[in-house]
């Protein structure tokens, strides 16, 4: 416990000298928003990979590989495939240029002046600080579920402990702050995860008999009570994907590996990161340090999650979810009784460095999108760019604490810190992807036909979260209220549907809008305009 | 294969592994090439 607190007082006393730094050196709204566009691209790359990767997903879908098994591994491949490669290569070099050459300081600026629209631009401000607070609560509540399980004290405390911190942190600089921040944070995750993974390894006998005892496990006499539900959903072990089109499989597939797989091209947190360097070399050089990074992360937590079955089985008799006490538990209550001590504290810290800098972005993008991109910018109002960024940011921590606090009191069985991000992932991707994609790669698109296509996404997927998909629906309750069942399709004949992640509806509905629109505006926007946007892509 | 015996989960472990050195490929190919357009 003490030497809990020693580490964490150093760490807080290198954050707060960083973000001091940072805070120094930001003279401007440019500094403040984009680090002036200059960061260092190994700074960059760590930052974008510390903000991207959170408690969200190490305890989060940490647990729901130990509840799910192995199949999660699908998602590491998107997260490094579509999270970085694409991202980087097929994104980030036209949102750098881009964003320069429109004088874009975040996601939702980026959008309204590329189309010149300041609904866009209002918009998308309106969406990010509505429902980020969702995917804010889910990482907020990974890291309270990690610091009540390691200090032992109550879900409450923890989450006061936690957001004062953080408000703290956030309150101190702008974006140049927390990348630098970020950068050393990262470090801290990438050397806890690399222990973590040759630990677990060398615990259970090496790769192939570690793995081999997962898959044996599933056969196990003793297991087969504990698991009779799952199976029954469609689970074949940790070592298998689930039976195809069962209730796990639909769960797996559509929420937490596309969900995630494919929201994260739009997420403006990590999308303002490709306007903070100032050249394509930047950004070349961060596809390499990003992937190692991610698949060393989200990888090694999603192995370490399966396995933990393994441990847990051999030391209570029983298997993870049900010897930690709930999903979201899994990771914490593994670390805390099977590693040693002094690595407890390490990765205490792993994982207070992967919220913190998740949350400062989050927070930074939430305060932008209503104290930039709404305020000035679509009501057309002056003020102080930093001071109501600050004010909207405070709003935000305030709303995302209440939502953690509420998230504690839904079913520990669920994965309620990956719903929750899913969710929040699936909304960006109907949204605002499609309208990303065109802004960087259709010249003579109408801004009709964007507005159409995020308004149809976003509908969508707001209804069948509301209303379709039972997972986020029963909890909702507003279903239940108007037609006293927990999804409309629910005892009809498309009853499968309310398994199926609203992604899979609204992404669609949100493509083929825009392609619609494309044919029947004409576009309006001028010429001149136009090169103006593409100058020098 | 390592122990796995699920071809899903094996293809799987393995996209991990390639993605991740297609980053590195990438990233080392291409760790001059991008200068000529700074937004100094």
């Amino acid at each position: 416990m003490l030497g809990s607190i020693i580490a964490f007082l150093v760490y807080l006393f290198i954050v707060t000298y960083l973000g001091y730094l940072g805070f120094k050196h930001t003279k401007n709204a440019s500094d403040y928003l984009v680090g002036g566009r200059q960061i260092h691209p190994l700074i960059m790359a760590l930052s974008y990979g510390a903000t991207f990767i959170s408690t969200s997903a190490i305890v989060g879908f940490g647990g729901a590989a130990g509840t799910l098994g192995m199949g999660l591994l699908w998602l590491t491949f998107l997260n490094i495939f579509v999270g970085i490669f694409i991202a980087f290569v097929i994104f980030g070099k036209r949102t750098r240029k881009m964003g320069h050459n429109l004088d874009a300081h975040t996601f939702p600026e980026l959008l309204g002046n590329r189309f010149q629209s300041k609904f866009i631009q209002g918009f998308a401000g309106i969406i990010i600080f509505l429902f980020m607070p969702i995917y804010a609560a889910a990482v907020l509540k990974g890291g309270t579920d990690f610091i009540q399980s390691h200090f032992g004290i109550t879900y409450e405390i923890s989450l006061l402990f936690f957001a004062a911190v953080v408000a703290l942190y956030v309150w101190m600089g702008g974006i140049k702050g927390v990348m630098y921040t970020d950068a050393f944070q990262g470090i801290i995750m990438f050397a806890a995860m690399v222990f973590l993974l040759i630990f677990t390894y060398n615990k259970l006998g090496g790769v192939v008999s570690a793995h081999e005892q997962l898959g044996a496990l599933y056969q196990n006499a003793d297991v087969q009570p504990q698991i009779e539900k799952m199976v029954k959903g469609g689970f074949r072990g940790w070592t298998n994907m689930p039976a195809w089109g069962t209730p796990i499989w639909w769960s797996l597939v559509t929420t937490i590996v596309m969900g995630v797989g494919i929201g994260v091209l739009a997420q403006p947190q990590l999308v303002v990161r490709f306007m903070t360097v100032k050249s394509n070399r930047e950004l070349n050089r961060a596809v390499l340090s990003g992937g190692i990074f991610i698949i060393m992360m989200t990888g090694v937590a999603f192995i370490v999650g399966a396995l933990s079955n393994v441990s847990f089985f051999s030391e209570s008799g029983k298997i993870a979810i049900a010897a930690a006490g709930g999903n979201d538990k899994i990771i914490p209550v593994f670390i805390k009784t099977f590693v040693p001590g002094w690595f407890g504290i390490i990765f205490f810290l792993a994982l207070i460095a992967a919220a913190m800098s998740t949350l400062s972005s989050q927070f930074h993008a939430m305060g932008t999108a209503i104290g930039r991109d709404f305020y000035q910018k679509s009501l057309q109002k002056k003020g102080n760019t930093i001071l109501i960024t600050r004010m909207s940011m405070l709003l935000a921590i305030i709303l995302s604490v209440v939502l953690a606090f509420l998230a504690n009191k839904l079913d520990a069985s669920m994965q309620i810190i990956a719903t929750g991000t899913a969710l929040f992932f699936g909304l960006c991707a109907a949204a605002f992807l499609p309208a990303y994609l065109s802004a960087l790669y259709v010249r003579n698109i109408s801004t009709k036909a964007i507005i159409a296509g995020m308004i149809a996404g976003f509908s969508v997927g707001i209804f069948c979260i509301f209303f379709v998909h039972e997972k986020e629906a029963a909890s909702l309750q507003l279903c239940n209220l108007l037609f006293d069942k927990t999804s409309i399709v629910k005892d009809t004949a498309l009853a499968k549907l309310a398994l199926v992640d609203p992604i899979i509806f609204s992404f669609p509905a949100s493509v083929l809008t825009t392609i619609i629109g494309y044919f029947v505006w004409k576009n309006k926007l001028s010429e001149e305009h136009i090169k103006h946007c593409f100058g020098g892509i | 294969m390592l122990g796995i015996t699920d071809p899903w989960i094996i293809t799987a472990y393995v996209l991990c592994i390639l993605s991740a050195l297609a980053c590195i490929v990438y990233g080392l190919m291409n760790w001059n090439k991008g200068v000529g357009d700074e937004t100094s």
